[in-house]
């Protein structure tokens, strides 16, 4: 019996090592282990032999079944193990093919650019206002302090429904719009259209976009608009960004600044982008003039303002590198994708 | 304004690069637009002395010369006929650069040697007005005495520098040389050194020869004037034709001049009248009468009206008032007694009158912003004191002044530290004061109050503000701290209506759809286009009185040309698929002619053409957008028509049963007219109207604990018979217990029978609070079934 015993292991021994498949190692379990397997039609005889050595039978067998179940389940997964790798194997596929995108559409450069200018002044407390683009002569002009004839209106070329209503030219009557309205403190930002009768060309269309920015408060100084509009051009620009503010004139700012960034492609050396000066001029800005205070009914001696405005289309070509405005209304989807 | 650079340092030093005060000038407040560097192309061209001219050994037509050109001699020949020993010449020497990228080299003309050329006047770019014998046919010959060696552009002063400066309109005082010496002795710290006016006694009295009379002191507070006899009329002198050809003013005849050089120096625009042409030898400022017209200088006839100011003898009008004058009076060579005019006009009024005309001179552009009464007369005695100098003509004594308005500067008060207050610095009243001066204003301060005197060239400004501007330009933009402002820190916010706005755009774009931007003005025919067939059905648009065209003349009141355009050019780009959406307003006129401001109205437009688009695909869209706006159960579609769309597939869109839009396929006429040879579908609804009925609160519903027993409802159909009205009878009978209805599959053809269809819906039936059994299904799922068929005729599958 004991011979018998260790001869089955022995055979079983060398079986497992020639094992290759599942279906081997299932005909091995079968042939040892299973109900009429070697092993147990063995055990059957069991009842033949003398009772002390039964015991001891019963425990090498076990030992041995114990043994062989042990090893299959370790062979089994080796195998399952391999078998898996080897489907996975075959399943390769070529991970260079292109993706399968879900159909996705792409806002406007400007509406990108608007929605990113929002942010930061949305971050530094103003509130977005807007008004029509349909708009009174007074709010356009007279408010602003551009009395009819005034040789400033001559810079704006207006488009004109007849003699009270106009295309507004700039989105600063919605500055008169909220200051009638509401009392300081105020702090706005304006997005809108305007329009100005300009032919098309490159740089100049009859219909473009601008942002405004309003802040009526007491104690309200110059100095405070030089940091908005610094910590909004490194905002927009990146942080290396410097500001220059150049006197000019504007009717309804007192005094007044052009605004220049430094040339966020060249850092200021010189490149075509700023035409070779390090300079970009984006904004026109000032202090609120009195008299524009005045006729929305705030006491230009115990408030003062700010305000600013700049091109959007302008600062989107800029970003971009957009050398033509026309491309910005033609929409063809080549450019909008590119966004 | 352009100022030639060596003009500007007869009233002030410069002791800077022009590079540097270029800049320094921008940052106080004279913008430089452009630094001209002047005869930059000409080079290595001097003044020479031919000492002798020989013939040519080989060639009649061409002489040798000698030229002395002052360090040597040299042989040069030439073939110009004019050339005599003795004269002085513009000689191109070897390596010369003249106008036009031309480089001159020694080399042989029939064997001679020649070591140059001889230049004309054409060669230097020079033309008969810039030096007179510039415009004959051969050498230009100098008529003044240079000595040989001499660089021409010193000798023809073609050399130097002008800076063009922006002006701004607050600034006409600034459109003068003395006006930018001035701000360059403020910007550099020089002195400014006004002209030193003063005339040599003349003959005669004024009185004698002129009147003149002002009848609208309003439009014309001051009107000077005086008389030069014995006139020679003939061209200026090479220094004043040189300085007005370097600011940009071409020369004509001395007096013309002398009027244009004044204005240049000090800023006020002159005008020289024949005093012949002066009928009554009286002038008279009025207003045009009805029917007046008049031929001004530049050879036009122009219309008069009652508004307009005229100078006018005492039968007509010979000149526009600080326009341009009239041909009538114009000087010319036979000219021998002239009047000078010096004159304030009235701002407005000949802003008013040039744009009515369309005429704009530099002496409206300078008029129609307000202009000092005091340099009047000065301007008046610096014409008088040039035609002295010119010898063009003897002064009459004395001037006419018909003045109307005060002379005296005036003066204004303010708190001086609200100065400080507006720019956020804070500067001593002495430093205020100190830079003031500088601008040349003078002050008084009494404790808190600075009294400043303001110069009468100054008339813009008026308040704490302006004298604010003036001490941050002088003091620097640069030196003011940049600070943030304190108090309330209030958050900024979107409004609701951006949140809706945004939400809508991403969820378009998520949908794979293009955002675009077009124009919000559009044209009257642009109805036709669309489908319009009787243009009293056109919309009525608010219509612009100046477009640009016709086809840009009225304000949109729909996006769906925009749209077709835009879909159009992408088509015709051989864009295989194109997806798009605009939102903009849409301007709907109240009533016409508009009296108050149109109604704007916020609008989505949609377009699509190309491979897996259908009405459908749209629809699916809006379905969409209605959802995000929780809107989905209120909207519904009806089969409607649009003049633009496809009978057959067009749907009016209607929110709570009121119409909100419409969408369909583009009709094959409106897509011919759009060149598009596609299949397109478009849609536009009133996002304004949507946005402000969104409900976007959401409630928890909890999840079903049951399951759920699906049953497909197969039907056939009478072809008219629609979805909504199956869905309508399902939802009907369906009771509580009817989760969801699906329409999975429409199929008409092949079993089905002529002039029927197919729908295959998949029922979805659940209880809240219970497994659903067989039966009870069963029983609804018939009732459904039974009235189909009793409703819509439908017959199970």
């Amino acid at each position: 019996m004991r011979e018998k015993l260790e001869q089955i292991r022995l055979e079983a021994v060398q079986a497992l090592e020639k094992l290759n498949s599942l279906n081997e190692l299932e005909d091995f379990r079968v042939r040892f282990l299973g109900k009429k397997g070697e092993l147990t039609l063995l055990l059957r005889e069991m009842g033949s032999l003398p009772a002390d050595e039964r015991p001891v039978m019963g425990r090498i067998a076990n030992e041995i079944r114990a043994f062989l179940e042990n090893e299959l389940e370790t062979k089994t997964a080796v195998l399952k193990e391999a078998e898996l790798r080897q489907k996975l194997e075959s399943e390769a596929i070529d991970v260079t093919v292109p993706g399968k995108r879900p159909a996705a559409g792409k806002l406007h450069p400007l509406t990108t650019v608007l929605n990113e200018l929002k942010d930061i002044f949305l971050g530094m407390g103003f509130e977005v206002a807007e008004g029509p683009e349909v708009e009174y002569d007074y709010y356009n002009f007279e408010a602003l302090n551009i009395p009819k004839n005034h040789p400033a209106r001559d810079v704006q070329d207006t488009f004109y429904i007849n003699d009270n209503i106009l295309l507004r030219t700039h989105t600063s009557p919605v500055q008169v719009r909220v200051m009638e309205s509401q009392k300081p403190p105020i702090k706005i930002i304006v997005p809108g259209r305007v329009y100005r009768s300009d032919e098309v060309d490159a740089t100049h269309s009859p219909i473009f976009h601008q942002i405004e920015g309003l802040v009526v408060d007491k104690g309200i100084t110059m100095g405070d608009l030089k940091g908005v509009l610094d910590v909004f051009a490194k905002a927009l620009f990146g942080p290396e960004t410097r500001t220059k503010f150049r006197p000019h004139h504007f009717p309804f700012t007192e005094p007044s600044a052009e605004v220049d960034v430094s040339c966020a492609i060249c850092h200021g050396a010189g490149c075509r982008v700023c035409s070779y000066t390090g300079w970009i001029e984006i904004l026109g800005a000032g202090m609120v003039h009195p008299k524009v205070l005045q006729y929305a009914g705030i006491d230009p001696e115990e408030y003062s303002g700010f305000a600013f405005g700049m091109g959007l289309d302008r600062i989107a070509n800029i970003k971009y590198g957009i050398d033509d405005i026309r491309l910005l209304f033609e929409n063809d989807i080549r450019f909008l994708k590119q966004f | 304004m352009k100022v030639p650079v060596n003009w500007v340092k007869d009233y002030t030093d410069i002791n800077v690069s022009v590079k540097e005060l270029a800049d320094m000038m921008t940052m106080t407040g004279s913008k430089v637009e452009e630094i001209i560097t002047l005869g930059e192309d000409i080079s290595n061209v001097v003044v020479g002395r031919i000492l002798s001219v020989d013939r040519h050994p080989d060639a009649d037509k061409l002489v040798v010369c000698s030229v002395d050109v002052g360090q040597e001699t040299v042989q040069i020949v030439t073939g110009a006929p004019n050339v005599e020993a003795g004269q002085l010449v513009p000689v191109a020497l070897h390596g010369a650069r003249l106008p036009g990228g031309v480089t001159i080299k020694r080399g042989k003309l029939r064997g001679v040697e020649s070591q140059g050329m001889l230049c004309s006047g054409e060669e230097l770019m020079l033309k008969e007005e810039d030096y007179p014998g510039a415009g004959v046919n051969g050498i230009l010959i100098l008529k003044e005495d240079y000595a040989p060696g001499m660089d021409i552009k010193e000798a023809l002063d073609l050399g130097g520098e002008a800076i063009d400066f922006e002006i701004t309109s607050n600034r006409p005082d600034c459109l003068s040389i003395i006006g930018i010496a001035r701000e360059i002795a403020i910007t550099c710290g020089t002195e400014f050194r006004m002209p030193e006016v003063s005339l040599k006694a003349g003959v005669g009295d004024i009185n004698e020869e002129l009147a003149v009379r002002v009848e609208n002191p309003d439009l014309c507070p001051r009107y000077m004037a005086r008389v030069v006899k014995d006139v020679k009329v003939g061209p200026s002198p090479q220094w004043m034709r040189r300085r007005l050809a370097a600011a940009g003013i071409r020369p004509i005849n001395n007096i013309v001049d002398i009027t244009n050089y004044v204005m240049l120096e000090m800023g006020q625009p002159m005008h020289a009248f024949d005093i012949e042409d002066i009928e009554g030898r009286t002038i008279v400022v009025r207003n045009a009468r009805p029917g007046e017209t008049i031929k001004t200088l530049d050879d036009k006839d122009r219309q008069l009206t009652e508004d307009m100011l005229v100078i006018a003898d005492v039968k007509k009008p010979i000149a526009v008032a600080g326009v341009m004058g009239g041909a009538n009076s114009e000087i010319t060579e036979k000219t021998k007694c002239i009047v000078f005019e010096s004159a304030l006009f009235n701002a407005p009024s000949v802003r008013l009158t040039s744009k009515a005309l369309g005429l704009r001179s530099e002496s409206s552009m300078r008029f129609e912003k307000g202009l000092d009464i005091n340099t009047v007369a000065l301007a008046l005695d610096r014409a008088a004191q040039l035609v002295q100098e010119l010898g063009a003509g003897t002064v009459v004594n004395g001037m006419l002044d018909v003045l109307s308005a005060s002379l005296e500067k005036r003066t204004i008060s303010v708190r001086w530290n609200r100065i400080n207050e507006l720019l956020g610095l804070s500067l001593t009243v002495d430093t205020i004061c100190g830079i003031l001066a500088r601008v040349g204003i003078e002050t008084d301060v009494q404790g808190d109050t600075l009294t400043a005197v303001i110069p009468t060239y100054r008339n813009d400004i008026e308040g704490a503000a302006d004298l604010a501007e003036e001490v941050a330009r002088v003091y620097g933009y640069d030196k003011i701290p940049m600070t943030l402002m304190e108090g309330s820190a209030a958050r900024g916010q979107r409004s609701r209506k951006e949140k809706l706005l945004s939400c809508v755009k991403n969820r378009l774009t998520g949908a794979g759809l293009y955002e675009v931007v077009t124009y919000s003005f559009t044209s009257p025919d642009i109805y036709r286009a669309i489908g319009y067939t009787d243009p009293a059905e056109y919309p009525q648009a608010v219509k612009i009185a100046n477009p640009l065209g016709e086809d840009q003349s009225i304000m949109r009141t729909t996006l769906l040309p925009s749209i077709l355009e835009v879909l159009s050019r992408n088509y015709n780009r051989r864009i295989s698929s194109c997806r798009i959406f605009e939102i903009n307003p849409v301007f709907l006129p109240k009533s016409l002619p508009l009296t108050e401001l149109p109604d704007e109205v916020l609008t989505l437009a949609i377009g699509e053409y190309g491979n897996d688009t259908d009405f459908y695909t749209l629809k699916g869209v809006i379905e969409e957008v209605a959802d995000l706006l929780g809107l989905g159960d209120r909207l519904c579609f009806e089969r409607s028509s649009h003049p633009a769309l496809h009978h057959g597939r067009t749907a009016q869109i209607l929110l709570d049963g009121k119409p909100v839009g419409f969408m369909g396929e583009v009709h094959p006429k409106v897509l011919e007219n759009f060149q598009l040879d596609v299949r397109s579908c478009v849609a536009e609804l009133d996002l304004q109207t949507l946005l402000d009925t969104a409900n976007t609160e959401k409630q928890y519903k909890a999840l079903p604990r049951f399951p759920a027993v699906n049953r497909d409802l197969a039907l056939i159909v009478d072809k008219k018979v629609t979805a909504a009205q199956i869905e309508k009878v399902i939802k009907g009978k369906g009771g509580k217990i009817l989760e969801a209805v699906e329409l999975f599959d429409i199929y008409e053809g092949k079993q089905i029978p002529e002039g029927c269809k197919s729908m295959a819906y998949s029922l979805t039936y659940r209880a809240s609070d219970r497994t659903l059994v067989d039966d009870e299904v069963n029983a609804v799922h018939q009732k459904i079934v039974n009235a189909l068929e009793a409703e819509l005729g439908a017959r199970l599958r």
